[in-house]
């Protein structure tokens, strides 16, 4: 009823139900994070990777042409120098962005598509199945990721290893803790009185879950799939790395492999690997900075904190200059008693 | 009834504004001037966003940031005769006065126990803070005479909140607040969630302390029929103002500000006329009046205009 | 008309613990009847099951034994489709029963496109827009679009209200539809309620711990006590005359401004010392034995 909390909302909720309210936002609308300077940065660095992945392709030459000029420091030609073998590490750095992109997103969806299954279908259904799905998901969260991945990639002969096999694996291996969330989260939602009045007015089951249960999830699905594209990238990376990636596509991982067995490190050759880890570093820092204004949607105390600190430390600094005035007064009362 | 205007005051706020330092700050509370008596029952009704709960945190400034004192004076006149200015406190002091002669009973308070310690334990917790030289054994006595005050049994001091009922919290938390011996209480909706039956033996257990204890309670709810049987003034706010403030008595028989008529008309009474005062609305030529009248109201609600404009 | 009849309901929960597992009886043998034109308040407090024969009713749970039959004029049976059409609810608290992400209209279109009352998007919007007049809110075409944050605590249970006749309704099941509701508008809510009723000619539950509202807005009372019905009879006969021990507590505990300054007055029972074994039915005027099968 009455606290604190909600009176601070008071004026927002008067001006919109007030008769003349401003003309109807559509629920879509409610679900976008509002934009602050970390969102900026966030949308700006992934956004320019991606562009980078999917323009830079187009401009630069092929990445596996050999020269006689291996290893030479970044230069009006090549902006970011040459491998070993006379490559050019830019046009690399390009079709190596886009094959970790295409990874990424793949996994992203993939993963995303298991977990929304297996949370949200689960919790939706309850009793058996609900036991049964929990069980297996919880099968998968035990099982430690990069061993599995390791494992199946070795077993998978390395010519048919391709792109979607990678993809699979990493997918398959790290849905289940977004599962688990969704799982939860599902929970709360259809314990609602909503869902339990579109059951009564004869809603069918999936349209409960697709249109009234889903829609106030997607926040949540939203954050686990960036979270899972992060994981994805660095995965494969992690996999290429070792050598255990796809045969037939480059990605920042592979550079990474090929940086490494060329001693790039020891030779000080730095323009050939910086560039691969820290694109991985400022995309995965990106998704991230969304992820945050992404938590701020679900989580709306977020979005108000730091405008509730500055209005907060107003009232403080206001409230201060008025105490003084009565201690002020409570002094001078006391002084013409004597 | 113990009414007693002509006892001494124990608080006084006179012209107290709250505002709560929003991008176009909003009044929560406006001028208001109380006068509390000792050992008196001060009802505080109002709906929703009133600002009755504002006023109450604002009295011994429990209230957060960005809600602020704007104006006003505070003055709580101790038992010795001293007079204290509540705006004035420092931070240590303001920490003493709290509790120890103001303490307040939050709404939903019956959950804000801790659930991994015992009552024994937070009973004591709050006797070390603020009463330091007391000896363990009198701590223990102390916390099963307060117990043993608000109606529960002393044993349940090793028991752990979710053993307990929620009438039975509500009634720990009351101990709690009578622990140091407070000259005020405060009481916010402290039976709004309880089942009748619990919440009529909680209010026969706040009266029935209050004429042993002798301290005062401002009691906060938006039921005004409980309140008409349990308080001796009553107060009536509204959109931050104190429109209404008379003897329970008066404020029942002869309400003044339409507003306060019009909360009284909101209560069907148990016993009362049947018919005379809703049913009304059965015989078919008045159903559509009576509700466009509805959604004036509600309209109004929303928009937080003037409710003499609801009356019409 | 529908009439809706509840006879020998029992549920049983299991509570597992541990390995323990215990069966609690939420419900133990209660009969109602519903019928057209009339309000029958179930009162209790909460824990007793009135909002367990609530989720029985809108099948929303089964029951341990017992059946509810809803019936129409003509005696033929209503189930299927047909029964989520004919017995809907009014939710307890309107902030929580609208889903936040869609629109009014949306969830008023959504009952009347299920079970087909409008087959056009032109005429289930205009149904919408009628429904909304109904139930008070108007500018009906500026409150359809928004969303339901956008509106008050009473509009949100308007809408509800609306929601649940929209897909025509007969047997309305209204679950404490005002008691998360700002005391001046309660009586609004329920004088529409009313009205509607008469309009619709419904058969209402409602369900309250609020003894005066069940007085003034009930026919006919059913008391609740620990899954047993205990008293039971017309609204006036209960509360002003009420013979069991349960009933008279409640009666004495009900804030009544008639009792001014007289918090004290009664003496409390003892609420352990109430048993619910016996029920007494002012209809039939005698005692009997509560929470065994109605005689066939």
């Amino acid at each position: 009823m009455t606290n604190i909390e909600p009176a601070t909302a008071t004026p927002a909720d008067a001006a919109e139900t007030g008769p003349d309210a401003a003309p109807v936002r559509s629920g879509w609308r409610s679900l976008l994070p509002t934009m602050t300077p970390w969102l900026a940065v966030g949308l700006v660095l992934v956004g320019g990777i991606t562009l980078f992945g999917l323009l830079g392709p187009l401009f630069t030459g092929d990445p596996r042409q050999i020269r006689d000029i291996g290893l030479t420091g970044p230069s009006a030609e090549f902006w970011l120098g040459t491998t070993q073998t006379g490559q050019d590490v830019l046009a690399q750095l390009a079709h190596a962005t886009r094959g970790s992109l295409q990874i990424g997103l793949l996994v992203g969806v993939l993963a995303t598509i298991l977990s929304a299954f297996f949370g949200i279908y689960g919790a939706y259904r309850g009793r058996f199945l609900d036991d049964a799905f929990s069980l297996f998901t919880n099968v998968f969260l035990v099982i430690p990721g990069l061993p599995l991945v390791i494992v199946i990639s070795g077993f998978v002969p390395r010519e048919s290893r391709g792109l979607w096999t990678i993809a699979v694996v990493l997918a398959v291996t790290g849905w289940a803790a977004s599962a688990r969330v969704l799982h939860a989260q599902t929970l709360s939602v259809r314990q609602r009185d909503y869902v339990a009045a579109s059951q009564v007015s004869g809603e069918r089951p999936w349209r409960v879950i697709v249109v009234e249960i889903l829609p106030n999830l997607l926040p949540v699905i939203a954050s686990q799939f960036v979270f899972a594209v992060i994981a994805a990238i660095l995965g494969e990376a992690g996999l290429s790395y070792i050598g255990l990636g796809a045969s037939n596509s480059a990605t920042l991982g592979t550079m990474l492999f090929y940086a490494q067995n060329g001693f790039a490190l020891s030779l000080g050759a730095w323009w050939w690997f910086v560039p691969p880890g820290l694109t991985i570093a400022l995309f995965g820092m990106g998704l991230s900075l969304v992820n945050f204004s992404i938590d701020e949607v679900i989580n709306p105390k977020l979005k108000n904190l730091r405008q509730h600190r500055r209005r907060a430390r107003r009232a403080a600094r206001l409230e201060r200059e008025l105490a003084r005035g009565a201690s002020r007064r409570t002094t001078a009362a006391k002084e013409s008693d004597r | 009834m113990t009414t007693a205007p002509d006892a001494a005051p124990v608080l006084t706020v006179e012209d107290l504004t709250v505002v709560y330092e929003v991008d176009e700050p909003v009044t929560a509370v406006r001028g208001a001037d109380l006068t509390l008596h000792r050992g008196e029952i001060l009802g505080l009704a109002g709906e929703s966003g009133c600002g009755k709960t504002t006023l109450a945190y604002a009295v011994n400034r429990l209230h957060r940031p960005p809600a602020r004192i704007a104006s006003g004076r505070i003055t709580f006149h101790d038992k010795s005769g001293e007079d204290v200015d509540v705006l004035a406190l420092e931070d240590a002091a303001l920490r003493a006065f709290r509790w120890d002669r103001l303490s307040m009973v939050f709404q939903g308070a019956m959950n804000a126990l801790n659930p991994v310690a015992t009552i024994r334990a937070q009973l004591a917790d709050t006797l070390r803070a603020h009463r330091p030289r007391m000896s363990r054994k009198e701590i223990r006595d102390r916390s099963e005479d307060v117990l043993r005050r608000v109606g529960v049994d002393p044993g349940r001091l090793g028991s752990y909140p979710h053993q307990l009922s929620g009438g039975m919290r509500q009634r720990v938390m009351i101990a709690m607040a009578m622990l140091l011996e407070p000259q005020i209480m405060i009481m916010d909706e402290p039976t709004t969630a309880l089942d009748v039956v619990v919440q009529r033996d909680i209010l026969r257990e706040i009266v029935r302390l209050r004429d042993e204890l002798d301290f005062a309670v401002v009691f906060i709810t938006h039921d005004l029929p409980l309140l008409l049987e349990i308080s001796d003034r009553i107060a009536v706010m509204l959109e931050g103002e104190i429109v209404e403030l008379d003897t329970a008595e008066r404020l029942y028989r002869q309400a003044a500000h339409p507003y306060t008529r019009k909360l009284l008309g909101s209560f069907p009474s148990l016993s009362g006329e049947r018919g005379a005062f809703i049913r009304t609305g059965i015989d078919e030529t008045d159903a559509g009046e009576t509700g466009t009248g509805e959604t004036g109201t509600d309209g109004a609600a929303a928009s937080e205009s003037d409710p003499t404009e609801e009356r019409a | 008309m529908t009439s809706a009849h509840v006879t020998d309901l029992v549920k049983d929960y299991t509570i597992r613990n541990g390995l323990k597992r215990t069966r609690l009886r939420a419900v133990d043998h209660v009969s109602l009847e519903l019928t057209p034109g009339r309000t029958v308040a179930l009162v209790g407090e909460s824990g007793s099951g009135k909002s367990t024969i609530a989720k029985i009713l809108t099948r929303m749970e089964r029951p341990t034994s017992g059946t509810v039959e809803v019936r129409r004029e003509d005696g033929t049976a209503v189930g299927g489709p047909a029964y989520r059409r004919e017995v809907q609810m009014v939710f307890q608290d309107p902030f929580a029963s609208l889903n936040p992400f869609h629109s009014i209209e949306h969830h008023i279109a959504r009952p009347l496109r299920i079970h087909r009352r409008t087959s056009t998007k032109d005429e289930t919007r205009g149904r919408v827009l009628e429904m909304l007049e109904r139930v008070n809110l108007t500018p009906a075409a500026s409150i359809a679009p928004r969303r339901p944050h956008e509106l008050s605590g009473g509009q949100r249970q308007r809408v509800a209200i609306a929601r649940a006749l929209a897909p025509g309704a007969k047997v309305l099941i209204a679950d404490e539809p005002v008691s998360m509701l700002d005391v001046s508008i309660r009586l609004g809510v329920l004088n529409l309620l009313g009205r509607l009723q008469r309009e619709d000619d419904l058969a209402v539950l409602y369900i309250t711990h609020d003894l005066a509202t069940a007085r003034h807005f009930s026919d006919e009372v059913t008391v609740l006590y620990r899954g047993r019905v205990v008293e039971r009879g017309p609204a006036d006969a209960v509360i002003l005359d009420p013979h069991h021990d349960y009933t008279k507590l409640l009666a004495a505990a009900a804030p009544d401004p008639e009792r001014l300054g007289r918090v004290t007055a009664s003496e409390p029972l003892d609420r352990d010392a109430i048993d619910n074994s016996a029920c007494y039915d002012h209809f039939a005027g005698e005692w009997r034995e509560a929470g065994v099968p109605a005689a066939a």
